[in-house]
């Protein structure tokens, strides 16, 4: 039997970061307040106190001018973990992120490697309004030279954290604000400080013969919840966590969807073009598409700005009842 | 003092020899200084050696610049090219001055500094003909050449500066001694960016030599129409700043080795500038003739030219004869032609390497052609 430990994702995230540090000493993290103020979300806690100014740096407020740093370290050695306080402060660097990280090692033919990780909290929060909830799933997922990351739990967390730093490309890792305070099992093998989750494979979380949901990040949870609920009434859902939007496994969706014969996607971010947009395109091009009973349909954020309102931005979102609502609208029942 | 007129003045017209010791002459220099209370020394020193191996340098990116332009018209050249004609003082004087070790980093107007920090010409040729010779397989172009310590060739105004930083913060956490000159020209000098670069440079003491390239104009802007102040050697502000002659090696290679060692002796970043000029427009798409005179552009290359100015100093100090230059320029005139025949002869990258190295030390992966059925392979 092994031993199970409950670890916040904020904890899991702390961890494979204190590791990787221990691990390479090329490994540093800069943004803003990391170091002495713990992290924004405290997602550092305790690293300034362990490594020092060195290693864990806090930047002003110029996340242009620090993702640029970053990526410049990046191509001369080191192997930065570039926090951005919320991926929606990204936009001001965006052109670092894909200009100076993402298209160089093909623009050298394979000289220059940019080792790099940009991570922080994406998509919406809490009652934190339009300009500091998007989800940028969707935006970064659509360049080539980027390995876009979306963990779930505390294991996919750590375990994914790891590899993204061990990975010798940018990689942009998407974690979630609200899931940072929520414990989850972690089996002790994933406590081991080589403890890795590879990129651009999916895992199901869940295993079901009537219907296939696909999702990233927080719904996953979603889903597990509207899948519990549908089990009652007959309905079994098979749940896909995407774990890494690109490369996305599109693999394992595929063989869910020709058992299941249909497909429900979940996400945050708003529909058009999105996560769900790009699945639905994936299964219509490959081996699955003959086996849809129905089209694929997609969950999404309602397309607008975020509102402040709390009854607002409850309904700018995913709920339970829109997945479980969604299910029975694709299986017809 | 440099008066900010249009017309660079040279600053020699004074008898230029202090003393003659083994060989070396002595020449009178002066810069602007902001916030430093010495800046670099008066004199400078050249031996015979150094000023053919300057000379050969600058007439090397002159002669393959020059080829560009050539190719370029016969179409067998695309796209972006921005030739560096009038500014090779910057590149020699600036690689005579910092070591191998050391890191550059530049903006898109690279082909001469591509060929200082140690690129052949055959590979520059060749990549701007998009030939699989070229240094980066024909995969990257004019701007986007990259070697050992030398980061491109960058596309975006300004994004350079930032990675140069960051290269610098690399040096200073390896405690490798070494440092990184980030060069950036007079348009790139307002953008925000290198605002917040210079910040965190100064607050973390970074071995960033920060080097403002002013050919007055960016782009069809004359300096005057697009800055609010035109000293850039003063914009780091709180860093220090010295302003430099760009047409004279010499001054170049001088000021660079003051910048090195306050870099090197933990003093944090410094920013120069270096009043230069190029001969073509801001590219190949552009005469340069719209924004500025062909008067003005005739009396840089009779009063200022780089390599001129060279030459005559050695000849007029009889460090060398007219003779060996014309050598060295026929020598020089050779491999170019060599360089420009393999440029043209090259074949183009194969079609498999249509999806190669998107990534770097990756498994093989597989990306979507134009077409749901186009599975095409890319491997690291």
């Amino acid at each position: 039997i092994q031993a199970q430990f409950n670890v916040t994702v904020r904890d899991a995230l702390n961890q494979a970061m204190d590791e990787e540090l221990e691990r390479d000493e090329r490994v540093f993290l800069l943004g803003e307040e990391v170091a002495q103020y713990d992290g924004a979300y405290k997602v550092s806690r305790g690293l300034w106190k362990k490594y020092g100014d060195k290693r864990i740096i806090d930047t002003p407020i110029s996340e242009m001018g620090f993702a640029g740093i970053a990526v410049g370290a990046a191509m001369a050695g080191l192997r930065p973990i570039c926090e951005f306080m919320t991926f929606n402060f990204s936009m001001q660097a965006i052109d670092q992120v894909i200009n100076s990280a993402a298209k160089t090692c093909y623009m050298s033919a394979g000289l220059q490697a940019v080792p790099i990780v940009f991570r922080g909290p994406n998509g919406a929060s809490a009652g934190v309004a339009a300009q500091h909830s998007q989800c940028f799933a969707a935006w970064y997922a659509h360049c080539p030279g980027l390995k876009v990351v979306s963990p779930w739990n505390s294991e996919d967390a750590k375990g994914l954290l790891k590899s993204s730093i061990r990975d010798d490309n940018p990689v942009v890792f998407l974690e979630n604000e609200l899931l940072y305070g929520v414990p989850f099992e972690m089996s002790e093998e994933a406590q081991s400080k080589d403890f890795t989750i590879p990129i651009g494979k999916a895992k199901v979380e869940r295993a079901g013969s009537h219907i296939t949901l696909v999702s990233h990040s927080r719904y996953v949870g979603h889903c597990l919840d509207a899948a519990a609920v549908l089990a009652k009434e007959g309905i079994e859902c098979e749940v896909i966590n995407l774990r890494t939007i690109r490369p996305m496994d599109v693999e394992s969706i595929e063989a869910s969807v020709m058992k299941t014969n249909h497909l429900v996607t979940v996400e945050g971010g708003w529909p058009q073009f999105g996560v769900g947009a790009e699945i639905c395109a994936r299964i219509m091009e490959g081996s699955a598409f003959n086996y849809l009973d129905s089209p694929v349909t997609r969950v999404t954020g309602v397309d607008i700005p975020m509102p402040y309102a709390k009854i607002l931005e409850d309904h700018s979102l995913p709920q339970i009842k829109d997945i479980i609502f969604s299910v029975k609208k694709t299986l017809n029942v | 003092i440099f008066s900010p007129s249009l017309l660079l003045t040279s600053i020699f017209s004074l008898t230029d020899v202090v003393s003659v010791q083994s060989g070396c002459r002595f020449f009178h220099q002066k810069c602007d200084l902001h916030r430093l209370e010495e800046g670099p020394p008066l004199k400078a020193e050249l031996t015979r050696d150094q000023g053919l191996q300057y000379y050969r340098t600058m007439q090397t990116v002159r002669r393959m610049e020059l080829k560009a332009d050539q190719l370029y018209k016969q179409k067998i050249i695309r796209g972006f090219c921005h030739l560096y004609d009038g500014q090779e003082a910057c590149a020699a004087g600036i690689e005579a001055s910092i070591n191998p070790t050391d890191h550059l980093i530049t903006a898109y107007r690279a082909h001469g500094y591509t060929y200082t920090r140690g690129v052949s010409i055959k590979e520059i040729l060749a990549e701007l003909t998009g030939r699989k010779g070229g240094v980066a397989k024909g995969k990257g172009g004019s701007m986007h050449m990259y070697a050992p310590h030398f980061y491109g060739g960058n596309g975006i105004v300004g994004a350079q500066v930032p990675l140069g930083a960051g290269i610098a913060l690399a040096c200073q956490y390896q405690g490798n001694n070494q440092l990184c000159v980030t060069l950036y020209g007079d348009g790139a000098a307002n953008q925000g960016q290198l605002f917040e670069s210079f910040n965190m440079a100064a607050l973390w003491k970074l071995p960033c030599i920060f080097i403002c390239e002013n050919n007055k104009y960016g782009m069809g802007t004359s300096v005057e129409r697009a800055s609010a102040s035109i000293d850039y050697y003063k914009r780091g502000d709180f860093i220090p700043g010295i302003r430099v002659d760009g047409m004279d090696v010499l001054c170049v290679r001088e000021a660079t080795k003051f910048a090195a060692d306050h870099c090197r002796s933990g003093k944090g970043p410094i920013v120069m500038e270096l009043q230069t000029y190029r001969y073509h427009g801001h590219s190949m798409s552009d005469p340069g003739v719209s924004y500025r005179t062909r008067e003005e552009i005739q009396e840089v290359r009779t009063k200022s030219d780089p390599i001129s100015m060279l030459k005559e100093r050695m000849l007029s100090n009889n460090m060398a004869s007219v003779e060996e230059f014309k050598e060295i320029d026929v020598d020089i005139r050779k491999q170019v032609e060599e360089a420009a025949q393999f440029a043209t002869s090259d074949p183009e990258p194969p079609l498999e390497d249509l999806c190669n190295h998107i990534f770097y030390n990756n498994p093989p992966l597989e990306v979507r052609g134009t077409n749901p059925w186009s599975k095409l392979k890319s491997v690291s």
